[in-house]
């Protein structure tokens, strides 16, 4: 059975679109092969949780970029995904052709909020450290604040809600979860996020290139520092 | 090539087109506010469109230059004068060397730009010379005191002496079409019956939208919606049903319905719309 692409393109004014795809693994698929195959009048790609936002250069192009979109969509669904397991360790999904270096963050596992996380997963502090540092996470979409990266890991174990009460500051550094989320906090920042670590990496300096460490597509290791490092 | 800044009114910032291609690490394009504005005023002084230039919220500017300075006032009609001289609006304007020009407030509009023959040739941050407030990316807003350098002057030169621009309406008429998440909304066309007010906490990021008569967004789905990128001009409704149009420094993503988007062309209209203006959508099917 054929997929109606364009219903699942819906208008986001005259110069963008968003696909809803209602699932992250093609949400990736489709964001790195824009990135690989860029459409012509495509200015900007925003992948999210179920959704890809293209932004175009020009109001004149939403014709064609549509009519683009719609034959990338079916290529990318005839064609097999990619197995994109989390033990690959050469790191290089064969549908980016992209180098796909893995990202290491040293972390100091001691957040305010670690052993909360613990109990809400039901899990020891240390399971909860081994979940979090025994997987590849992949940076889905970037939001909130520049080189803030939304991670996510196949083995979704560490699922823990938002807390009730946000935080009016929280550390440049604070490695936290959320929502199904890991991420790190770029700049200090209000948040709602349980924070489970801290890392000294500099997930954004703006005359570094690239200034942000981890963006979308990206593959993320945790790695713990115990306290004599 | 210097000019230096005497005054500053409640903000003033540098502008360019903005930085596009950054969302990968969570940066949006930001750029002047009024682009058509931004563009106009590099016209009037011979200089290519993306050049950068000042944006000016609600006047309050003066500036003076070291030598000879072609510049061009557009966007809001802030009543300007050369070393106490009315000088007319979108025209091409001279200062000789130590004159200064100062901005007052316009009786309508929100944000003047001044465009210097050269360009504003402060150091690009990402490609680019915007100052972005929500990220704070870019060259800080400008203060009394700061010395801003001018790049060479381009190889073209004006072409006419002024561009008249129209007054604006009382209620201004905005072309928007259903958003992404219009679904979302018991009613979504209610957006386009009766008229908005603009709000008094607008700003770069977005104008927000009270009621002044017509009826309310209604949620039909209570659910929360997966965080997902929002474009320039989206009718973001939060859970207050207070609708906020986003404006040049947006976030990029968020978490709330789409119920329309504001054409391109009407997102400058938009930005120039000042607290206590009445406003209108109008569908773009």
């Amino acid at each position: 059975m054929d997929i109606d692409w364009n219903s699942r393109i819906r208008s986001a004014g005259d110069r963008a679109m968003l696909v809803t795809l209602d699932d992250p693994r093609p949400v990736q698929r489709l964001a790195s092969a824009l990135r690989v195959h860029a459409i012509a009048g495509v200015q900007d790609v925003l992948p999210a949780a179920e959704t890809v936002l293209v932004t175009m250069h020009s109001v004149s192009y939403e014709t064609q970029v549509r009519r683009e979109l719609v034959a990338l969509l079916d290529r990318l669904d005839r064609e097999p995904p990619q197995p994109d397991s989390p033990d690959v360790s050469r790191g290089t999904p064969p549908d980016t052709g992209v180098d796909d270096d893995i990202v290491e963050i040293p972390v100091r596992y001691d957040g305010v909020d670690l052993p909360e996380v613990a109990r809400l997963l039901d899990l020891s502090v240390p399971e909860v450290i081994a979940a979090h540092t025994d997987t590849i996470w992949r940076c889905a979409f970037v939001g909130f604040a520049p080189g803030f990266g939304y991670l996510t890991s196949p083995d979704g174990r560490l699922t823990v809600p938002r807390r009730a009460q946000a935080r009016t500051a929280i550390p440049p550094g604070a490695v936290a979860l959320a929502g199904g989320y890991s991420a790190v906090y770029p700049r200090g920042t209000p948040g709602g996020w349980q924070l489970i670590g801290r890392t000294d990496l500099r997930m954004w300096v703006v005359d570094r290139d690239p200034p942000a460490l981890v963006r979308a597509g990206s593959a993320i290791r945790f790695v713990e520092l115990t306290s004599e490092e | 090539m210097l000019i230096f800044i005497e005054r500053v009114g409640p903000l003033a910032t540098v502008q360019d087109l903005g930085r596009p291609g950054w969302f990968d690490s969570g940066v949006g394009q930001a750029g002047a506010a009024d682009r058509a504005s931004l563009r106009l005023a590099n016209r009037l002084v011979g200089n290519p469109e993306d050049h950068g230039a000042i944006e000016v919220l609600l006047g309050g500017l003066a500036l003076r230059a070291d030598a000879h300075l072609t510049v061009a006032v557009t966007g809001a009609p802030a009543p300007a004068t050369v070393d106490g001289t009315p000088v007319g609006h979108a025209s091409v304007l001279e200062l000789d060397e130590g004159e200064v020009l100062r901005l007052g407030l316009a009786s309508t509009g929100l944000r003047s730009y001044v465009a210097v023959r050269g360009g504003i040739d402060v150091a690009k941050v990402l490609g680019s010379r915007s100052r972005d407030t929500l990220s704070g990316i870019g060259p800080e807003p400008l203060h009394a005191g700061a010395q801003l350098p001018i790049g060479p002057p381009p190889r073209t030169l004006p072409t006419v002496e002024f561009a008249p621009q129209p007054v604006p309406p009382e209620v201004l008429t905005v072309r928007a079409r259903p958003g992404p998440r219009a679904d979302w909304f018991a009613e979504p066309e209610q957006l386009f019956r009766g008229s908005w007010v603009v709000s008094v906490d607008t700003d770069r990021i977005g104008a927000r939208l009270d009621r002044v008569d017509g009826p309310p967004l209604v949620r039909a789905r209570s659910r929360e919606l997966p965080a997902e990128g929002v474009a320039l001009g989206s009718v973001q409704v939060p859970p207050s049903g207070q609708p906020v149009v986003f404006l040049a420094d947006h976030p990029i993503t968020g978490g709330y319905p789409v119920v329309a988007v504001v054409l391109d062309a009407d997102v400058d209209t938009v930005a120039q719309a000042r607290p206590g203006q009445r406003l209108r959508f109008v569908p773009d099917l």
